[in-house]
Protein backbone atom coordinates (compact mmCIF):
# COMPACT_ATOMS: atom_id res chain seq x y z
CA UNK A 1 0.00 0.00 0.00
CA UNK A 2 1.39 3.32 -1.06
CA UNK A 3 2.09 5.66 1.80
CA UNK A 4 0.94 9.18 1.18
CA UNK A 5 2.86 11.99 2.76
CA UNK A 6 0.97 15.08 3.86
CA UNK A 7 2.03 18.06 1.84
CA UNK A 8 4.00 20.50 3.91
CA UNK A 9 2.46 23.92 3.61
CA UNK A 10 4.72 26.96 3.86
CA UNK A 11 4.21 29.15 6.93
CA UNK A 12 3.10 32.64 5.86
CA UNK A 13 4.94 35.70 7.20
CA UNK A 14 4.32 36.49 10.86
CA UNK A 15 2.68 39.78 9.91
CA UNK A 16 -0.21 37.80 8.43
CA UNK A 17 -1.07 35.67 11.43
CA UNK A 18 0.82 37.28 14.36
CA UNK A 19 -1.79 39.94 15.29
CA UNK A 20 -4.67 37.42 15.22
CA UNK A 21 -2.78 34.90 17.37
CA UNK A 22 -1.57 37.58 19.82
CA UNK A 23 -5.04 39.08 20.19
CA UNK A 24 -6.44 35.55 20.49
CA UNK A 25 -4.14 34.95 23.45
CA UNK A 26 -4.95 38.25 25.14
CA UNK A 27 -8.72 38.05 24.66
CA UNK A 28 -10.24 34.60 24.10
CA UNK A 29 -11.89 34.67 20.67
CA UNK A 30 -10.20 37.99 19.88
CA UNK A 31 -8.31 36.55 16.93
CA UNK A 32 -11.59 35.42 15.39
CA UNK A 33 -13.08 38.88 15.89
CA UNK A 34 -10.07 40.41 14.16
CA UNK A 35 -10.52 38.00 11.26
CA UNK A 36 -14.24 38.91 11.04
CA UNK A 37 -15.49 35.57 12.37
CA UNK A 38 -17.69 37.27 14.96
CA UNK A 39 -20.08 34.41 15.70
CA UNK A 40 -17.32 31.93 16.42
CA UNK A 41 -15.34 34.57 18.31
CA UNK A 42 -18.31 35.32 20.55
CA UNK A 43 -18.90 31.63 21.30
CA UNK A 44 -15.21 31.14 22.13
CA UNK A 45 -15.17 34.25 24.32
CA UNK A 46 -18.25 33.11 26.24
CA UNK A 47 -17.23 29.46 26.64
CA UNK A 48 -13.67 30.14 27.76
CA UNK A 49 -14.62 33.05 30.04
CA UNK A 50 -17.46 31.10 31.68
CA UNK A 51 -15.14 28.16 32.29
CA UNK A 52 -12.49 30.44 33.81
CA UNK A 53 -14.99 32.30 36.02
CA UNK A 54 -16.51 29.05 37.29
CA UNK A 55 -12.97 27.94 38.12
CA UNK A 56 -12.46 31.08 40.20
CA UNK A 57 -15.88 30.87 41.87
CA UNK A 58 -15.24 27.30 42.99
CA UNK A 59 -11.95 28.54 44.51
CA UNK A 60 -9.64 26.81 42.08
CA UNK A 61 -5.93 27.48 42.58
CA UNK A 62 -3.52 29.06 40.10
CA UNK A 63 -0.33 27.12 39.44
CA UNK A 64 3.04 28.72 39.99
CA UNK A 65 6.28 27.57 38.33
CA UNK A 66 7.85 25.24 40.83
CA UNK A 67 10.48 22.61 40.30
CA UNK A 68 11.31 19.48 42.25
CA UNK A 69 10.92 15.88 41.18
CA UNK A 70 9.96 15.39 37.50
CA UNK A 71 6.24 14.95 38.22
CA UNK A 72 6.06 18.07 40.39
CA UNK A 73 7.90 20.07 37.75
CA UNK A 74 5.64 18.76 34.97
CA UNK A 75 2.42 19.46 36.87
CA UNK A 76 3.39 22.92 38.08
CA UNK A 77 5.00 24.21 34.90
CA UNK A 78 2.29 22.62 32.74
CA UNK A 79 -0.44 24.05 34.94
CA UNK A 80 1.21 27.46 34.92
CA UNK A 81 1.37 27.48 31.10
CA UNK A 82 -2.31 26.45 31.02
CA UNK A 83 -3.23 29.29 33.37
CA UNK A 84 -1.20 31.93 31.50
CA UNK A 85 -2.76 30.86 28.19
CA UNK A 86 -6.04 32.42 29.35
CA UNK A 87 -4.53 35.84 28.61
CA UNK A 88 -6.31 38.83 30.11
CA UNK A 89 -8.40 36.58 32.38
CA UNK A 90 -5.23 35.30 34.05
CA UNK A 91 -3.60 38.73 34.19
CA UNK A 92 -6.67 40.37 35.76
CA UNK A 93 -6.99 37.55 38.29
CA UNK A 94 -3.40 37.96 39.42
CA UNK A 95 -3.37 41.77 39.32
CA UNK A 96 -6.65 42.10 41.24
CA UNK A 97 -5.61 39.53 43.83
CA UNK A 98 -8.23 36.87 43.05
CA UNK A 99 -5.58 34.18 42.81
CA UNK A 100 -6.27 31.79 45.67
CA UNK A 101 -4.10 29.34 47.56
CA UNK A 102 -4.59 25.64 46.95
CA UNK A 103 -7.13 24.15 49.36
CA UNK A 104 -8.23 20.57 49.77
CA UNK A 105 -11.64 19.55 48.42
CA UNK A 106 -13.25 18.04 45.35
CA UNK A 107 -14.99 21.25 44.28
CA UNK A 108 -11.78 23.30 44.52
CA UNK A 109 -9.98 20.61 42.57
CA UNK A 110 -12.57 20.92 39.81
CA UNK A 111 -12.02 24.67 39.91
CA UNK A 112 -8.27 24.27 39.39
CA UNK A 113 -8.94 22.03 36.38
CA UNK A 114 -11.45 24.51 34.99
CA UNK A 115 -8.84 27.28 35.16
CA UNK A 116 -6.20 25.23 33.35
CA UNK A 117 -8.66 23.89 30.79
CA UNK A 118 -9.86 27.40 29.95
CA UNK A 119 -6.26 28.23 28.98
CA UNK A 120 -5.83 25.01 26.99
CA UNK A 121 -9.05 25.68 25.08
CA UNK A 122 -7.77 29.18 24.36
CA UNK A 123 -4.61 27.63 22.85
CA UNK A 124 -6.89 25.64 20.52
CA UNK A 125 -8.70 28.86 19.62
CA UNK A 126 -5.34 30.52 18.87
CA UNK A 127 -4.35 27.64 16.58
CA UNK A 128 -7.70 27.98 14.81
CA UNK A 129 -7.11 31.73 14.39
CA UNK A 130 -3.67 30.95 12.93
CA UNK A 131 -5.17 28.54 10.40
CA UNK A 132 -7.81 31.04 9.35
CA UNK A 133 -5.25 33.85 9.02
CA UNK A 134 -2.91 31.57 7.04
CA UNK A 135 -5.72 30.71 4.63
CA UNK A 136 -5.83 27.03 5.55
CA UNK A 137 -9.38 27.24 6.85
CA UNK A 138 -12.43 29.40 6.15
CA UNK B 1 -15.34 36.96 44.17
CA UNK B 2 -18.60 35.11 45.02
CA UNK B 3 -18.11 31.49 45.89
CA UNK B 4 -20.14 28.56 44.76
CA UNK B 5 -20.31 24.83 45.24
CA UNK B 6 -20.99 22.42 42.43
CA UNK B 7 -21.80 18.74 42.69
CA UNK B 8 -19.61 16.28 40.77
CA UNK B 9 -22.34 15.95 38.16
CA UNK B 10 -22.87 19.71 37.76
CA UNK B 11 -19.13 20.35 37.41
CA UNK B 12 -18.67 17.51 34.90
CA UNK B 13 -21.73 18.54 32.89
CA UNK B 14 -20.58 22.15 32.72
CA UNK B 15 -17.07 21.08 31.74
CA UNK B 16 -18.46 18.83 28.99
CA UNK B 17 -20.73 21.53 27.62
CA UNK B 18 -18.12 24.29 27.46
CA UNK B 19 -15.34 22.07 26.15
CA UNK B 20 -17.67 20.66 23.46
CA UNK B 21 -18.55 24.14 22.21
CA UNK B 22 -14.88 25.07 21.78
CA UNK B 23 -13.88 21.71 20.29
CA UNK B 24 -16.78 21.93 17.85
CA UNK B 25 -15.79 25.44 16.74
CA UNK B 26 -12.09 24.78 16.19
CA UNK B 27 -12.25 21.30 14.67
CA UNK B 28 -14.27 21.40 11.47
CA UNK B 29 -14.58 23.49 8.36
CA UNK B 30 -18.29 24.17 7.90
CA UNK B 31 -20.92 25.33 10.40
CA UNK B 32 -22.96 22.17 9.93
CA UNK B 33 -19.93 19.94 10.62
CA UNK B 34 -19.05 22.07 13.66
CA UNK B 35 -22.54 21.66 15.09
CA UNK B 36 -22.57 17.90 14.57
CA UNK B 37 -19.05 17.46 15.92
CA UNK B 38 -19.79 19.59 19.00
CA UNK B 39 -22.91 17.50 19.70
CA UNK B 40 -20.95 14.29 19.12
CA UNK B 41 -18.18 15.32 21.54
CA UNK B 42 -20.76 16.37 24.13
CA UNK B 43 -22.46 12.98 23.77
CA UNK B 44 -19.10 11.22 24.23
CA UNK B 45 -18.40 13.26 27.36
CA UNK B 46 -21.79 12.32 28.82
CA UNK B 47 -21.35 8.67 27.89
CA UNK B 48 -17.96 8.62 29.61
CA UNK B 49 -19.41 10.49 32.60
CA UNK B 50 -22.24 8.03 33.17
CA UNK B 51 -20.20 4.97 32.13
CA UNK B 52 -17.29 5.68 34.45
CA UNK B 53 -19.72 6.77 37.17
CA UNK B 54 -21.49 3.40 37.04
CA UNK B 55 -18.17 1.55 36.90
CA UNK B 56 -17.04 3.28 40.08
CA UNK B 57 -20.38 2.58 41.79
CA UNK B 58 -20.26 -1.10 40.85
CA UNK B 59 -16.57 -1.32 41.75
CA UNK B 60 -17.17 0.09 45.21
CA UNK B 61 -20.36 -1.92 45.78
Amino acid sequence: MAKQKAEKQPVPPIGVWGPAVALGWLVPGGGHFLLKRRGRGLLLLLSITVMFVFGLMTRGAMFEPQSGDPLTTLINYGGFIGDVASGILYLLTVWLGYSQPDVAGAVHDYGTKFLVTAGLLNILAMVDAFEIAAGRKS
Amino acid sequence: MPRMNLSHFEASFLFALLASVVLGIVSKKSDRERLYYGAYVFGCFLLALFGIGWLMKLGHG
